[in-house]
């Protein structure tokens, strides 16, 4: 432990897939207590570099460090209590219970895990299901909730492992521009609980609306850095991702927010 | 479009669901030969249900449809397919280990005649990034990719009409734009096309026509420029 060191670090990470890179030698931090995004084309490595943060792929080279510790060629469930969650793309709640059981599930694993029971674990539970808006519909199965409420509870599950940092996959994928803003909401008051967050994301609303810092991926290299307004109106950025109808929107808006 | 010409696909006080109830109520909605509507409202508003009646893949309990003429409420899927009707579903739902080829033949599954190669090439002239993919497992290919098979597929039924469920959903913003293009190329070509849409405003900046569903009702329908200009869309779709 390292106090001036960042949160997490990567230093040149690279992982690949036969002989394609998917991540090419990506070198980044994350301060704790930032909301960090990172955007890129489908097929730019952001998953796979989600995965490699938590230990689900191993490194061909490189070093990603927490709190100025190597946590290379950690497994994954090790990583988790460190103090890093982190949501899917395709969420999986366990069908067959309650919204309230499933987050209890998230309280049994992650940080300080260990030290809970089955008690502790449904309190958590409670706290989380509240700070996500889903305490209405804790006795809920989970069969009942629409797809932003799934996409809430992936959030609580994630959460409830008492990360210091949580990486979203495109927890907003497929919801409109109103269940985004809730969406944002949430997202606002985990982050308000202390807890630093690294998003991916296609639709910039949720980028504009919640980073102070965007890291664009692009072939498995960052292709620009910095504050989403100065990164979106980048013109390498708008070839290689973002086209020239979101340009134009961006252009004929007074701002970002509506362009999506 | 000339409103006096009987429309393609003609629904009229349509009830449907599933077992824990009804999800649309007394629905109406018209398309017409060539035409381009989306069709939007919050998740859980009914718009997949919508497409899965009109598929034959979810049963009408009250209500009547005709595609082209003809009666075809509760008809079968296939029966549907081989009419003219086409869905391309949420989530493209290829069959992953199977080669792309594969994928798009299965969509011309019904047909008899011997054009189905020819279509395969029709399907990679609208997109000509699945040229040298045909032979790979659509598994492997990137989600725009895989959007593009999963439209592809869905006109090698030679579909009258079209309808995509949520075209965007994963997709890079340019990736979007390019879909968009080829299905307002698909469009110009006379076939019909749903857009069901999250983000409304690429749907409603290349629909003719657009009808809000709100609750499994109809809230409102109109040009797509008035629906985008509607104060209360503007609030409740848009984030405005």
């Amino acid at each position: 432990m390292n106090a001036a060191a960042p949160q997490l670090e990567l230093r040149r990470v690279v992982k690949r897939f036969g002989g394609v890179a998917a991540v090419d030698g990506v070198t980044f931090q994350v301060e704790k207590g930032e909301i960090l995004g990172v955007i890129g084309p489908n097929g730019a490595g952001k998953t796979t570099l989600l995965n490699c943060i938590n230990g689900v792929h191993r490194l061909d080279g490189g070093d990603i460090r927490w709190e100025g510790v190597s946590i290379t060629g950690m497994a994954p469930h090790r990583i988790a209590k460190l103090g890093i969650g982190r949501t899917f793309q395709i969420v999986r709640p366990f069908g067959s219970m309650t919204v309230r059981e499933n987050a209890a599930v998230g309280a049994l694993f992650g940080s300080a895990a260990a030290r809970r029971g089955p008690k502790e674990a449904f309190e958590i539970a409670e706290q989380v299901l509240e700070l996500v808006g889903l305490n209405d519909k804790a006795a809920y199965p989970v069969s009942a909730l629409t797809i932003p409420d799934r996409k809430r509870l992936e959030v609580a599950r994630a959460v409830a492992t008492r990360p210091q940092l949580l990486l979203l996959d495109e927890v907003m994928a497929g919801l409109n521009n109103v269940e985004i803003d809730e969406a944002l909401e949430m997202v606002r008051a985990v982050h308000a609980t202390g807890v630093t967050v690294l998003v991916i994301e296609h639709v910039m609303r949720v980028i504009i609306g919640l980073c102070r810092r965007a890291i664009v991926l692009h072939f498995g290299q960052v292709l620009a850095e910095g504050e989403p307004e100065v990164v979106l109106r980048d013109e390498r950025v708008i070839q290689a991702y973002l086209g020239e109808r979101y340009a134009k929107r961006l252009r004929a808006s007074d701002g970002p927010q509506d362009a999506r | 479009m000339i409103a006096t010409l009987e429309p393609l696909l003609k629904v009229r006080g349509l009830t449907a669901g599933f077992n824990a109830g009804p999800v649309l109520f007394g629905v109406d909605f018209d398309i017409g030969t060539g035409e381009l509507v989306a069709l939007v409202g919050a998740n859980g508003a009914g718009k997949s249900t919508f497409l899965g009646v009109a598929s034959g893949l979810v049963r009408a309990t009250s209500g009547a449809i005709t595609f082209a003429g003809e009666d075809v409420t509760n008809a079968r899927p296939e029966a549907l397919v081989q009419k003219g009707v086409s869905h391309v579903p949420q989530g493209r739902r290829l069959f992953g280990t199977m080669s792309v080829e594969r994928n798009l033949l299965l969509g011309a599954y019904l047909r008899r005649d011997q054009d189905v190669r020819n279509d395969v090439a029709r399907v990679v002239d609208l997109f000509p990034a699945l040229k040298d993919k045909l032979s790979r497992e659509a598994g492997t290919l990137s989600g725009g990719e895989q959007q593009m098979v999963a439209i592809g597929r869905g006109l090698m039924a030679r579909p009258k009409l079209l309808m995509v469920d949520e075209l965007s959903l994963g997709l890079a913003p340019n990736v979007v734009d390019r879909l968009i293009d080829v299905i307002q190329e698909i469009n110009r070509q006379g076939t019909a096309l749903i857009l069901v849409e999250q983000d409304v405003l690429v749907a409603l900046d290349v629909a003719d026509r657009a009808y809000v569903l709100e609750n499994g009702r109809v809230a409102l329908s109109g040009t797509a420029a008035e629906i985008r200009d509607d104060r209360g869309v503007r609030r409740a779709y848009l984030g405005l």
